[in-house]
């Protein structure tokens, strides 16, 4: 671990100013019981969210003597509007507007090292010690100015950074810090605002990151223009374990503006000054290069079998006795496809080597994971790396985000002195980025005879669902290099939170509950975190046989999960989805079913319950989602819109791998390339309407809500094109094709 | 010496005339309205308008552009005074990461200088060759009709003065 | 009446509750005799050079009997042979629901609408027997009696056995009924007469079922008995004279189909790798061929359906189809010889030239690449396109116009169309070009009109 080093680097950017030490005398009361913060601070209680990791207030919030807020945040926004609710959040803690806050995202060079922005962590990690840094910067202000104005802290109030006294004297937030940090260390507890007196959070706020997306502003790294930047493009083998047999790049080192061509083993790129000069150059390159290729893969058709033959690691996650055989004992097995992540931008990024020192800016969600993998590919100390974000296509994952910022960093190093600015192209996004692992699972219950279960037994197979970087060998550039960098063998995700096992455990109570994950470190395709990793396949999963269990007990789908839900706030998302579709009232009607589906993330974190209806086209097998409602309860709503924005764009996102997607392949390459040869989502296959209820629960711990719908959605539509057609169909995607052949003529 | 009429200014570029608009766009213009997405024409991230068509600049060429005149998203508004388009994108907060949003931006405008009020329908049928993947398609259809009936109040209000 | 399908004892279908009061009582052996009757008057009429006088068919409705029962085997059969059929298409609107009718089809003669063959008794074909549906499939006429436009292509189904008419009803009786009326025709006069049909079939129709050529092998027969039968290939690749009916003497020498040169699947094959059986098979099959264009226009459709064929069928359609085409002509051997030579010198006029730029700025990065790293765009050379070669630029023009775009929701050949970006000047200029430097055979004539019409004809593309 880095720490010290990367601590030191980063404030080495920081402008200048002295810390203010604020003495403990000047805390208010809610923290006199608060243990002294200093060298007996590792025996604390633990901090709230991410604090844990970065304790001190100055990493988080700074105060100019303007009054002007900077927050500093180790997340990235994703196009998940995370940069509005930080600012929301502070705002409130802070009792500052909005406007007054600027916010700076993950730069090794500056903010703190929260690792990665994924897993629906960055409200649950980032949003809790921005909402008590707040807190605790706030009290810390009260308390200056209560020296100041020498008035007890209980009888000052705040407004927008002013704070006031009774008489009409105040003090404003930058004459309070006068330019010094808030070089403190956190506190356990925080005195937080009162839930019940909300003025920003909770309340409905336009994205501050909108109206540039709208009008061509310089906003993602695709649109970072240095000066003197030139381009580059990269050469990807044609497939897994190819190597390069014959380079002639004679030519191509001739064609015009083309200023260097690199290799690196299989490593190839090239440089131009001008970008479509690049494109040009790459695709003479590509010609000029013969392969040695591979048939590394398994036969497509034999893809599930392939699976279940390779080694595996078997973990007992919930040690029931099992189903046992009998009467009344159901069973059912599904299959999910490899998926892709599929960013409408391929990756990009750009690098700047430059007196021994190299700047990556990315679009990764991990810059400090980043930066140790960059620096251990290039054998370079971290100090001599820095990653700074910008924003990107939307990634939902691991995508190839990282490796394009190792490209940049390669191509930079290989080019020294001028920025290089390396975008992939389509076909190279598609075929080398790590896709969601295919998975399989089977499940077997036993109803008693009042139509509850009574055991239950799972079992899931499933690759990796996280390679990320942080070593270089999951760096794909690293690997392909003269001397290569291995990828280290992956280990699964443990529970709570899980891989491939993520929600493998049924949020249900059954007296007798068994499930087993057997995950395989050795998968054919590259895999790795796709949005809601395991949970997609294994809530399709569950919330199928729920329905397939419920039809063996002649009980309706919603009464049936009521019947064995515990959690209060489960039944609430259940009954409102039901009564907001229409669930009770659902007249039937030739060509249409409706589905039901419900899942709380991770087990953890949002409940997310999902109804919908479909059409089934009998003579084409098309399937389309006719309408979805969905209900949502990610404790307490900052950005309610923001919430029901993540909800609506997962059910879409779902729907489109659910009934469309499945990456191609045959023995040596991966055939999926571009949008014609796999498919997703077209406009005018979208429902007519999808309904977001959030239930909102004020004081209640924020939930991680980004990948919430991404199961329930899967299940929902199966369940409801099995009521619509009577045919159970158990392998994803539902195309077309597949739904006509299981309908038969 | 390649001329180009973008947003109804000329510009003299050196470039060879096969090169597609959108280089030019992005590389020498510096306009950052345009992304590419594919390179083939499938996704409709690149999106421009020709004479208020919309075309994937991505695989057109410079050389059949010299005289028509060409908008891209810069063109249909600016940050402080957003076009009709755009204020209804940010009015249904239509947008998650925001890459394919100036695509659909240009191609719903050409849309609606064609037909004013299309029907949900029309909207998605015409839509169908920009891709979105955050899956933010409900708030852009919304968006595209919110436009629609803002442009048809403003072109009320312009007819009663 | 009841339509009953016995599998899983599962019922597929509707209950069609009205009754019918017209008799059935028509028969083969009475329509024949009316059909003389027609004839002979037809004559005179045509004799007397009369064109618009009114010719009434005497009725000869058939009721469908109460209760259908229909084996599985021969829905699922009848599944097959409509898909061999094509049917589907000209049977259903855009964005309307499978076979209940209504797509336009532009015909040299005006518009006609395919219709509702779903068993709805009121808009469908509901009331229609066994007998009634045969004799629409192979002599062309309704259950009422009255002579069906030829669009329908009975001058082909007229081929079929009676097994197959048998599946294709149980097929068609099986749908969903579907209440949809349907927009009427719009033909020209004298074609809006439809009692003239008669008078087009006695020059014309040639009714009788398939004879297996004994000379061939089994294989052959069954092509050759799908091909000319229900896949009725000929009805776009066979061209035809100015009333609309195929000429036999040119079978599959070339026709046209909504605007679509559809080539010659003869000797004169204008394909510049010759189609053997194996790749006509993967391109009928939905595979795209290294050698070959992606199916696109009307023959899209064709090659989608074919999917859901027994392969036995499929390859049977393949080694008819490439036994028509064997030997190739002199100037398709010499075709083949410069496919794989390297491309002509450039050079031209000014009008070439433009169309040079464009070919590489907006084709060449898919379409003359030869690369061999991933790249989606690999498309195909086009040294080795069929539409370069045709006699006509309509197939080039199209494509270039809408592109080729697979069904939402499935993989398959894509190519961006170019309708907003070019103008008919530039893709004329385009269009020579690629004839120059791709194709054979003389410069195309009036390629500017031709663009024009394709402009007009075709739908709104994407680019």
């Amino acid at each position: 671990m880095s720490y010290a080093a990367s601590r030191i680097s980063r404030r080495g950017f920081l402008a200048g100013g002295g810390s203010l030490v604020v003495g403990f005398a000047l805390f208010p009361r809610a923290f006199a019981q608060a243990p002294p913060a200093g060298p007996g601070a590792e025996k604390a209680p633990k901090l709230p969210g991410s604090l844990e990791k970065e304790p001190m207030l100055d990493s988080w919030i700074r105060i100019n003597a303007n009054g002007i807020v900077t927050v500093f945040t180790g997340k990235v926004e994703l196009g998940q509007g995370i940069k509005t609710a930080f600012i929301q959040i502070a705002a409130e803690e802070l009792a500052v507007e909005p406007p007054r806050i600027e916010l700076v995202t993950a730069d090794t060079g500056r903010t703190p090292d929260e690792a990665y922005t994924a897993g629906s962590q960055s409200m649950s990690e980032g949003g809790t010690a921005i909402l008590n840094a707040a807190a605790q910067a706030r009290a810390i202000l009260i308390g200056l100015a209560a020296a100041r104005l020498n008035v007890p802290a209980a009888e000052l109030t705040v407004q927008n950074g002013t704070v006031r006294a009774a008489g009409g004297r105040s003090a404003h937030y930058g004459e309070l810090v006068a330019g010094q940090e808030l070089h403190v260390r956190a506190e356990p507890t925080s005195a937080l605002g009162d839930p019940g007196a909300r003025r920003v959070m909770g309340k409905p706020m336009q994205r501050v990151d909108i109206p540039a997306k709208l009008s061509g502003g310089a906003i993602y790294v695709h649109d970072l223009r240095l000066v003197d930047m030139v381009h580059a493009r990269v050469v990807r083998p044609p497939g897994y374990g190819a190597r390069l047999r014959v380079l002639n790049a004679a030519e191509v080192e001739k064609m015009p503006g083309v200023l260097k061509v690199v290799r690196d083993g299989n490593y190839l790129a090239v440089v131009a000054q001008r970008e479509f000069q690049a494109i040009a150059a790459m695709r003479a390159l590509a010609r000029a290069a013969a392969w040695n290729e591979q048939a590394t893969l398994p036969a497509p058709a034999e893809l599930y079998s392939s699976l279940q033959n390779l080694p595996s690691q078997r973990r007992v996650i919930v040690d029931g006795s099992g189903v046992g055989t009998g009467v009344g004992t159901i069973e059912a097995a599904y299959r999910r496809p490899y998926q892709l992540h599929g960013s409408i931008g391929p990756s990009c990024a750009v690098g700047l080597y430059k007196d021994e020192s190299l700047t990556v800016w990315t679009h990764s969600q991990g810059v400090y994971p980043l930066r140790r993998a960059i620096a251990e590919m290039l054998r370079f100390p971290e100090e001599r790396v820095r990653c700074i974000h910008m924003e990107g296509s939307g990634c939902y994952g691991h995508n190839a985000a990282d490796d394009a910022g190792a490209d940049a960093a390669l191509v930079a190093v290989a080019f020294p002195g001028r920025p290089v600015r390396i975008q992939l192209m389509r076909e190279q996004e598609h075929a080398w980025e790590p896709y969601g692992s295919a998975m399989m699972s089977s499940a077997r219950a036993r109803v008693d005879p009042t139509g509850r279960i009574e055991a239950w037994e799972y079992s899931v197979w499933s690759g990796s669902h996280n390679t990320r970087p942080g070593a270089a060998g999951n760096l794909l550039p690293a690997r392909l290099l003269q001397s290569p960098f291995e990828q280290p063998v992956p280990r699964p995700i443990p529970q709570p939170t899980g891989g491939g096992d993520r929600n493998a455990i049924p949020y249900y109570r059954f007296d007798n509950t068994r499930v087993v994950h057997h995950f395989l470190p050795a998968v054919p395709l590259r895999v790795s975190a796709l949005r809601s990793l395991g949970a997609y396949h294994n809530v399709f999963s569950i919330e199928s046989f729920m329905d397939e269990v419920a039809a063996a007990a002649r009980a309706d789908p919603v009464d049936f999960r009521l019947r064995h839900v515990q959690d209060t706030r489960a039944n609430d998302v259940i009954r409102t989805a039901a009564e907001r579709f229409g669930w009770a009232g659902y007249r039937k009607r030739p060509g249409r079913g409706r589905g039901f589906a419900f899942a709380r993330y991770k087990n953890l974190a949002a409940y997310v319950a999902l109804a919908c209806e479909v059409t089934v086209d009998h003579e084409t097998g098309g399937v389309r989602l006719a309408r979805a409602v969905a209900a949502v309860d990610s404790g307490e709503a900052v950005n309610p819109d923001g919430i029901r924005n993540q909800i609506e764009g997962g059910i879409i996102q779902s729907m489109s791998w659910t009934l469309y997607e499945s990456v191609g392949f045959n023995q040596t390459r991966i055939t999926s390339m571009d949008w014609s040869t796999y498919p997703i989502l077209r406009m005018p296959n979208l429902p007519d309407t999808v309904d977001v209820h959030v239930i909102s629960r004020p004081g209640q711990p924020f939930l991680g809500t980004g990948e919430a719908a991404q199961g329930p959605t899967a299940a929902a539509i199966a369940n409801a094109v099995a009521d619509a057609t009577g045919v159970r169909l158990r392998e994803l995607p539902l195309t077309a094709r597949r739904v006509k052949d299981a309908l038969g003529v | 010496m390649v001329r180009l009429n973008v947003n109804g200014r000329e510009h003299q570029v050196d470039v060879d005339p096969a090169t597609p608009l959108l280089y030019v766009l992005r590389d020498h213009l510096q306009l950052n309205g345009a992304k590419y997405g594919c390179g083939l024409g499938q996704c409709g991230a690149c999106t421009v308008l020709v004479e208020g068509r919309p075309i994937f600049s991505c695989v057109v060429p410079v050389s059949v552009l010299e005289g028509p005149r060409i908008r891209t998203l810069e063109g249909l508004g600016t940050i402080a005074n957003p076009g009709p388009v755009q204020r209804a994108f940010i009015e249904e907060q239509a947008a998650q990461c925001g890459f394919c949003i100036p695509g659909m931006i240009v191609r719903a405008h050409a849309l609606l200088e064609r037909n004013p009020e299309p029907s949900p329908a029309q909207i998605r049928e015409y839509m169908r060759h920009n891709l979105c993947r955050c899956g933010t398609h409900m708030r852009i259809v919304r968006a595209v009709a919110r436009a629609a009936a803002a442009m048809k109040t403003r072109a009320a209000k312009d007819a009663s003065r | 009446m009841d339509i009953i399908f016995s599998h899983n004892a599962k019922r597929i279908g509707a209950d069609v509750r009205e009754e019918l009061p017209v008799a059935a009582d028509a028969k083969p052996a009475r329509f024949h005799m009316s059909t003389r009757h027609f004839r002979r008057r037809a004559l005179a009429l045509v004799a007397a050079g009369w064109l618009g006088g009114c010719i009434s068919q005497p009725a000869g409705t058939d009721e469908a009997p109460k209760t259908l029962s229909f084996e599985p085997a021969a829905v699922e059969r009848g599944a097959q042979l409509a898909a061999i059929g094509n049917c589907i298409v000209c049977h259903t609107a855009p964005g309307g629901q499978p076979y209940a009718g209504g797509r336009a089809l532009k015909t040299p003669f005006g518009i006609i609408h395919g219709t509702n063959i779903t068993p709805d008794p009121e808009t469908g074909i509901g009331r229609w027997s066994e007998g009634a549906f045969a004799r629409a499939m192979r002599q062309g006429v309704d259950r009422d009696g009255r002579h069906l436009y030829p669009a329908f292509p009975y001058d082909h189904y007229t081929k079929l056995t009676d097994e197959d008419v048998r599946a294709l009803y149980a097929f068609v009786m099986t749908r969903e009924p579907v209440s949809a009326g349907r927009p009427a025709n719009q033909l020209s006069f004298p074609f809006n007469i439809r009692s003239l049909i008669g008078l087009w079939k006695r020059l014309y129709f040639e009714p009788g079922a398939f004879v297996p050529d004994s000379g061939q092998n089994a294989e052959w027969n069954r092509g050759a008995y799908l091909v000319q039968g229900l896949g009725h290939c000929g009805a776009c690749h066979t061209p035809r004279n100015v009333l609309g009916a195929e000429k036999n003497d040119l079978y599959l020498a070339g026709g046209e189909a909504e605007g679509w040169h559809a080539p010659a699947l003869t000797g004169a094959s204008p394909a510049p790798e010759p189609w053997t059986t194996d790749y006509l098979f993967r391109y009928l099959r939905g595979g795209l061929t290294d050698r070959h264009d992606a199916p696109a226009g009307p023959m899209a459709s064709v090659v989608h359906n074919l999917a859901a064929v027994p392969e036995q069928d499929v390859r049977a359609i393949a080694v008819y189809v490439a036994a028509q085409m064997d030997p190739p002509t002199p100037e398709r051997r010499s075709l083949r010889a410069e496919a794989g030579a390297p491309t002509r010198t450039e050079g031209g006029d000014s009008t070439l030239q433009a169309g040079a730029t464009i070919y590489a700025g907006a084709c060449g990065a898919c379409h003359d690449n030869g690369r061999i790293a991933p790249y989606s765009g690999d498309a195909l050379q086009l040294t080795y396109s069929t539409s370069v070669n045709l006699p006509t630029p309509s197939n080039f023009i199209h494509i270039v116009l809408d592109g080729v775009m697979p069904r939402d929701g499935e993989p398959g050949p894509w190519m961006p169309g170019f309708r907003g970006a070019l103008t008919d000047g530039q893709l004329a200029a385009l269009t020579l070009y690629a004839r120059s430097r791709f194709g054979s055979g003389p410069p195309w004539r009036d390629v500017e009109g031709e663009v024009r019409k394709a402009r007009t004809s075709g739908a709104t593309g994407g680019g």
